[in-house]
């Protein structure tokens, strides 16, 4: 195949893409060998420890670390006045890994120590006296946008464009205009085209509704942990569990003001992230503890510290309107949505507004976003950041309207589905996609001709992600033997090293097991962008297919040497090179095993490199459908089907891509039936912890049944489209929908707790 | 607070060490010991990713004193495998792709292993509800119970042929 060639869809038969074998790092995972972020240890270690603000919101008037730093077995103490001070972009990380002047969230850092032992740590903590100044707090996103909420940041956002925001929204709340000068709106977004109100007014019937959903964690079971050793000479290494080391180096070289060539990063194997792990938290201040105390130190992070001051998601209240005609086509839709993302900007919503809507064929659609701060730890991304709630809006408005029409839901959606050609609510014109497949194959599936009992209902979805491509760079260096060592750039979170193998095993023509996959240092690669988006399958994919044919390339030269016949006179087949045309001759084919072992007499060592910037990532899309019983005595909610399908492009290590089908869909059915953050009055999270709070166990969910539809993705050699992500988008919807069925009341309100449930029947029934 | 001195079995090797009174069993695993394959997802008994058993018990190891297993034996995910031969739990976890980032892995085979050794034909809900004190993020959960309820199965055709063939070697014996 010539190099220049973009894709292969064509090439139908593969080998070794689409099956499931056994991942390269299988065998330490399951003998408990495989090294996560605690497992890595130094000489001379010491143990950090970090004090964190028990208020929500609280001026720092002083802090003394004397008699911490007297206590034998401490070896440094650190607040924000170890750090530089900077006023641009970073300065929002920096002052939320360790607070400056206040404390801006219950769990928000002011001061770590690192001591000879936990124990010595520990006291040393008790020992830092911080006089805190507490201030007035606000944590839920409705009164932060009230004119006369406390401030997260006073006088930060005094500019015009943000008391526009103000304005918009009180006009839109109905409420008068507010003369003050700040807010905690911190950006507004529009998406949408036509005109709604001129949609609204063909429609037949309309279906309206205000949606709420809570704050919930990603709950990764690793928490997060480093070990970082700077050396008086001021370079530095760090062994982190994160989705993106590179993110990690330059990030920390920046806030620390480091050289970025000065900080190697090594990841360790990654015990879950789900958009969690793609920023720092302690890693900036494991490495100002090792700085300052001259001792490589290692910070880990307690279940409750993660809770309380990593990001969760953000919570939401969402104002929907849908309007159709008769025959089902939908005439006009328009949605407010408002996510508070903690006390930075940043929270999903924009995503949250360019999804809600991309399943749909629009004429007319309108959407407002407003980003707004509180008192509540920094979010940080889950998994298809900003869509679940959005879709679980649009979807339950959706499901009624199929129901006020007497439609069957999948012919409602599929009467309205986006397309290829279609414009998108946000935007962009479709390519190729396929959520009419994915509806059809949901139709099609024994689960939805599953007969229902007494409260028990049915609930459907659709959902959509638009994956993502990004910085990427891979190296293969072929052995001696003729094995590879493929080295990538993006940790791998759920098996992607296997992806990477049968990928480059397809293009090169060999055995599977012939390729080794590592996720290589940042001193040993290029720059690749953190592991998010849905993008390894894809991005990572797409460097290690084309640095196979740079690789084959090569070995077709080779090949041309031995034989002295041109070089474009060879071809690679079936893992060997072969004379191919007319005048190339007639030799046995040389395989790669055969050239590898001659390679230092036919000119050195053959590698194959590749960098990229990827473009053309292919949308997913998915349709969920869950069956459930409510008991109407407790409200407690059984699922008792699941079925996700789900366009996967084309999928290469199947199992996996059913894992992550399965895996996003458990997650939602925790956010939509128990998982929330819960604030007291004081500002104070209640739950830091798994005992209260809840994500789905074994017993609390069925199997999870996936059909993986393949439309292949044009800007893929193989047709790959990510998948991580697209499969919670439709869960909280699907399920709320299911639930709304059983009993007879529509769900707005999540999580869909038994209290909630008996609550919503009381009101049916009053 | 002065150290204790602890004498134990762990996977089958007598083991000596001093911690303090207030150490868990799982930190002296992992900071003493060196024995990182047992995680640390909670430290509070929630997430039972730190399983070990205790004298043939399923313990969370952040529950347990490392001052208390004196003169009792642990087992650990690192005693598992019997040299290179993995445990068929352990091979049937990866071939069904019951692991995605793997943290929680040891848990759930120590788990799964302690449920096998006491009912070798269990049922989908009985495997659930014994899994029911291991999270996983990941999977969703449908793989590993596969894994478990696949590996039971062929341990039972083993289980089944070792006693046929014992039987039959005692038949042979008896017409000699
Ligand atoms: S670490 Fe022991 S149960 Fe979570
Ligand atoms: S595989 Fe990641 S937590 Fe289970």
């Amino acid at each position: 195949m010539p190099l220049d060639a973009k894709t292969s869809n064509d090439k139908k038969a593969f080998k070794s893409v689409g099956t499931s074998p056994i991942r390269p790092d299988g065998i330490d995972k399951v003998t408990g060998r495989a090294r996560f972020g605690a497992d890595m240890s130094a000489p001379g270690m010491l143990v950090g420890r970090i004090l964190r603000s028990p208020h929500a919101h609280a001026k720092i008037k002083s802090i003394d670390t004397s008699k911490a730093e007297a206590l034998p077995g401490v070896k440094a103490v650190i607040t924000s006045a170890d750090l530089p001070k900077y006023k641009d972009a970073d300065e929002d990380i920096l002052i939320n890994i360790m607070a400056r002047d206040r404390a801006l969230y219950d769990g928000h850092t002011v001061a770590a120590v690192a001591a000879i032992d936990a124990a010595v740590a520990k006291k040393a903590l008790k020992l830092i006296k911080v006089d805190y100044e507490i201030m007035p707090h606000v944590t839920d996103v409705d009164l932060a946008m009230l004119p006369n909420a406390p401030l997260v940041h006073p006088g930060r956002y005094d500019g015009m464009a943000e008391n526009e925001h103000l304005a918009l929204a009180l006009q839109e709340q109905g409420k008068a205009k507010s003369k003050r000068k700040s807010t905690n709106i911190v950006s507004r977004y529009d998406f949408g085209h036509g005109d709604v109100k001129k949609g609204f007014k063909q429609a037949d019937v309309i279906v309206e509704h205000e949606f709420t959903t809570e704050a919930t964690h990603q709950g990764y079971i690793e928490p997060h942990a480093c070990l970082a050793n700077v050396s008086s000479d001021g370079s530095g290494e760090l062994w982190v569990c994160t989705q993106g080391h590179f993110m990690v180096r330059d990030v920390c070289a920046a806030l620390l003001g480091m050289d970025v060539s000065s900080l190697r990063v090594t990841p360790s194997e990654i015990g879950g992230g789900f958009g969690g792990k793609t920023t720092v938290f302690i890693e900036p201040v494991a490495l100002a503890l090792s700085r300052k105390a001259g001792r490589p130190v290692k910070v880990v992070m307690s279940r409750e510290e993660v809770f309380r001051a990593t990001g969760p998601t953000a919570s939401s209240s969402i104002k929907v309107r849908l309007g159709a005609k008769k025959d089902g086509r939908f005439v006009a839709a328009e949605a407010v949505l408002k996510y508070q993302g903690g006390a930075f900007p940043g929270s999903p919503v924009e995503m949250g507004a360019m999804t809600a809507f991309a399943c749909y064929d629009l004429a007319n659609v309108k959407i407002v976003g407003y980003d707004v701060v509180t008192n509540r730890p920094k979010q940080a991304a889950y998994r298809a950041p900003g869509a679940p709630m959005s879709a679980f809006a649009v979807e339950g408005c959706v499901g009624e309207l199929a129901e006020k029409l007497g439609m069957d839901p999948i012919e409602l959606r599929k009467k309205n589905a986006a397309v290829e050609g279609t414009k998108s609510s946000y935007g962009p014109t479709f390519g190729p996609i396929g959520l009419v497949e994915t509806l059809d194959a949901a139709k099609k599936h024994k689960n939805y001709k599953a007969k229902l009992g007494k409260n028990q209902g049915r609930g459907v979805a659709s959902g959509f992600w638009f994956n993502f491509g990004g910085n990427t760079c891979v190296n293969i260096n072929l052995n001696v033997d003729g094995t590879l060592a493929l080295a990538v750039g993006t940790p791998d979170i759920g098996g992607s090293r296997a992806s990477m193998c049968l990928m480059a095993a397809e293009e090169l023509g060999i055995p599977y097991d012939d390729v080794r996959a590592i996720v290589a240092d940042t001193s040993s690669l290029g720059y690749n962008d953190v592991t998010d988006g849905s993008r390894v399958t894809f991005a990572s994919g797409l460097a290690t297919i084309n640095a196979a044919r740079d690789c084959a390339a090569k070995l077709c030269k080779r090949a041309a040497q031995i034989w002295d016949i041109p070089a474009d006179a060879v071809k690679w087949e079936n893992g060997a090179a072969h004379p191919a045309g007319a005048n190339a001759g007639d030799f046995p084919p040389l395989s790669i095993k055969e050239l590898a072992g001659q390679a230092h007499s036919t000119g050195g060592p053959i590698a194959g490199h590749y960098e990229v910037n990827a473009d053309g990532a292919g949308p997913s899309f998915a349709t969920h459908v869950v069956d459930v019983e409510v008991d109407p005595e407790t409200g407690a909610t059984k699922v008792l089907r699941y079925l996700v399908v789900q366009d996967a492009g084309k999928a290469v290590h199947r199992a996996y891509v059913e894992g992550q089908f399965q895996g996003g869909a458990v997650q939602g059915i925790g956010w939509v039936l128990n998982e929330e953050y819960i604030y007291g009055e004081d500002g104070r999270l209640q739950n830091a912890g798994f005992l209260d709070y809840r994500i789905p166990v074994c017993s609390d969910v069925p199997m999870i049944d996936t059909v993986i539809v393949e439309v292949p993705n044009p800007g893929h050699p193989y047709g790959v489209r990510g998948v991580g992500e697209t499969s919670i988008v439709p869960p909280l919807a699907a399920v709320a929908n299911a639930v709304s069925a059983a009993i007879g009341v529509r769900a707005t309100t999540l999580p869909m707790s038994p209290p909630r449930i008996l609550e919503a029947l009381k009101s049916k029934s009053a | 607070m002065s150290n204790i001195h602890v004498t134990t079995t762990i996977n089958g090797d007598e083991t000596e060490y001093v911690c303090r009174p207030d150490e868990s069993l799982l930190d002296v695993l992992r900071d003493r010991l060196g024995m990182s394959g047992t995680k640390e997802g909670c430290g509070t008994g929630d997430c039972g990713a730190c399983s070990v058993t205790l004298d043939g018990r399923l313990v969370c190891s952040c529950l347990v004193m490392g001052a208390e297993v004196d003169g009792h034996k642990v087992e650990t995910i690192e005693g598992m495998a019997d040299g290179e031969d993995l445990h068929p739990l352990q091979q049937k976890f990866l071939e069904h792709a019951a692991l995605q980032c793997g943290i929680c892995t040891p848990g759930f085979l120590v788990a799964a292993q302690s449920l096998l050794e006491r009912n070798l034909d269990p049922t989908e809900t009985e495997v659930r509800y014994w899994l029911a004190g291991n999270l996983c993020r990941c999977t969703g959960y449908d793989k590993i119970v596969r894994a478990v309820l696949d590996t039971a199965k062929d341990m039972r055709k083993v289980a089944k042929k070792s006693s046929a063939k014992k039987t039959a070697k005692k038949g042979a014996r008896h017409a000699a």
